[in-house]
């Protein structure tokens, strides 16, 4: 069936670059995505009870805090629980041992459901009652909002560019080798042969390059893969930024790569030979 | 059967290769199609295999009018007509065997019939040990045989043969012609064009003569030309 055995492997060659750049690009998205709403996630507002309140009167003050729209949760922690942590937090050691719990005050911790609209939100906190202060950092929270909505405009719009150029390199390595075969095509439709007879083996074809372009690609990106992790762990001590591991993702990989490969080739085949058959 | 009723074709250059041009080939004939060179046979073999079209004039072969034909009908139009293209067309990458079972697989022949009719074509042309070779690998004459032997392979109701002898040494061209006339004799229709008189005057056969894109002569006295011209 292969008849270009050159042409096909130059297609293959194409098409495995194309969905690896393609891959690894939505990969390193996937990944910073996550970190980024990771790091939203501990995007916490601290809000302070006021110092005159008792346990009970602060937890209530959480209470009425959680009723507020946009507010996904908020945890009550005493001062002294506040206390301990900081100490904790410090290493411990004698120098704390004077610290007084009053030096801290009862503290609410919220969440919120959407991040951008955390100063709207501020605001109706601290018209409730026994809120003494709010610590947010409202810049930091605006800041990852506008990344992670750069990277889905980002990644939309290269996805997209790649896709394109891919599919439009593959059918002109098609188009090429099709090109050669333009005079076999010519005769065969000179001694009666169908389109649908001349097409049939170039479709084939098409589904060959973009079944073994799939393949190919995924074992590629799997093996890049796990080669970046390793680098990136090894890189950095702190752990801030967990890569996840391949197997997590294998199956939607291996599906995107598999259905994109024989869509691009078999698309790709059939757009090109068309011109050809006119004869 | 073939009928051209009053066929023009003018080339997109301007050229008037064919001028009111009505011709009609019954089935089982044997027809000569004879004149000088640029006189416009080959234009009618490419008109009639739907190859072109007419500027205006109607033309029907073997059952299908072509002005009204559609286009996914023209592959069957073509398989009644066994044609041996002047300039052979044969497929330079496949063999002479592949070049013939071609012939066959476009039809949907089966890979026992195609190897049982192939290799009794190929004999029938004189390439029964060329099966292998590649078209390039051939003499002229017997690239000709191989693109004569795929126009048969199917058993077409009707054979159109554009020079057939051109490349060939007077003896092959008469066996050629031999060949011809006894798969004529079987029943097909046979239309052979040349420029040849010798050979065409060794049969006695219907003659339709062109010249300028015109019929000038049809009929059984042999191989004729308007010398005033
Ligand atoms: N594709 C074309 N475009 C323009 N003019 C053409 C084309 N093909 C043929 N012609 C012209 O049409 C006329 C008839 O050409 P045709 O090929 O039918 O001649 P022929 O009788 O087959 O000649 P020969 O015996 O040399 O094969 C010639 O004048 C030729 O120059
Ligand atoms: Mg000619």
């Amino acid at each position: 069936m292969i008849v270009h055995g050159f042409m096909s492997f130059a297609a293959v060659c194409v098409t495995v670059a194309c969905l690896v750049i393609i891959g690894s690009f939505s990969l390193i998205i996937y990944n910073l995505s996550i970190f980024v709403s990771d790091m939203e996630q501990q995007n916490r507002i601290l809000v302070y009870v006021d110092e005159t309140y008792d346990t009970a009167e602060a937890k209530s003050v959480g209470s009425r805090i959680n009723l507020v729209e946009n507010v996904r949760e908020a945890e009550f922690m005493s001062r002294e629980e506040a206390g301990r942590r900081f100490i904790e937090q410090q290493g411990g050691g004698e120098a704390y041992d004077g610290i007084d719990a009053s030096t801290f005050r009862d503290r609410i911790i919220v969440t919120l459901e959407d991040n951008s609209k955390m100063e709207e939100t501020v605001q109706q906190i601290r018209e409730i009652q026994g809120v003494a202060s709010i610590s947010d950092r409202p810049e930091l929270a605006e800041g990852f909002t506008t990344i992670q909505r750069i990277l889905d405009i980002a990644s939309a719009a290269i996805i997209i560019v790649l896709l394109v150029v891919s599919l439009f390199m593959i059918s002109n390595t098609i188009k090429l080798a099709m090109y050669d075969r333009r005079d076999e095509i010519a005769i065969m439709k000179m001694i009666g042969a169908t389109n649908r007879f001349i097409r049939f083996p170039y479709f084939v074809e098409g589904f060959l390059i973009g079944l073994i372009s799939g393949v190919v690609a995924f074992f590629l990106e799997w093996g890049l893969y796990n080669l970046l992790d390793a680098r990136i762990t090894e890189m950095q001590s702190l752990q801030l930024f967990s890569i996840t591991p391949f197997r997590e993702i294998l199956l939607p990989v291996a599906v995107v790569f598999g259905v994109t490969g024989l869509f691009v080739g078999m698309f790709g085949s059939v757009m090109s030979i068309r011109k050809f058959l006119d004869v | 059967m073939i009928e051209f009723r009053n066929v023009n074709k003018v080339y997109e250059a301007g050229n008037r290769a064919l001028e009111g041009v009505s011709l009609r080939i019954e089935d089982g004939e044997f027809v000569f199609l004879v004149g000088p060179s640029g006189s416009g046979k080959s234009t009618i073999i490419k008109l009639l295999t739907a190859e072109l079209e007419p500027t205006s004039g109607s033309i029907e072969v073997n059952g299908y009018k072509l002005e009204t034909i559609k286009k996914r009908q023209i592959p069957y139009m073509r398989r009644t007509v066994g044609v041996i293209f002047q300039d052979f067309r044969l497929i330079e990458n496949k063999t002479v065997f592949e070049n013939v079972a071609y012939g066959m697989r476009i039809v949907g022949a089966s890979g026992k019939e195609i190897k049982a009719r192939v290799p009794y074509v190929l004999d029938l042309v004189g390439l029964e040990n060329r099966g292998r070779r590649f078209p390039h690998e051939l003499s002229g004459g017997e690239q000709q045989r191989v693109a004569i032997a795929r126009a048969l392979v199917n058993n077409p109701a009707m054979i159109v043969a554009d020079e057939p002898t051109g490349n060939l040494d007077p003896q092959r061209s008469y066996e050629i012609m031999m060949l011809l006339e006894s798969i004529n004799a079987l029943g097909t229709t046979v239309m052979v064009v040349t420029h040849e008189r010798e050979l065409v005057n060794r049969f006695t056969k219907r003659v339709i003569a062109i010249q300028d894109g015109r019929v000038i002569n049809d009929g059984m006295d042999g191989y004729y030309i308007n010398e005033e011209n």
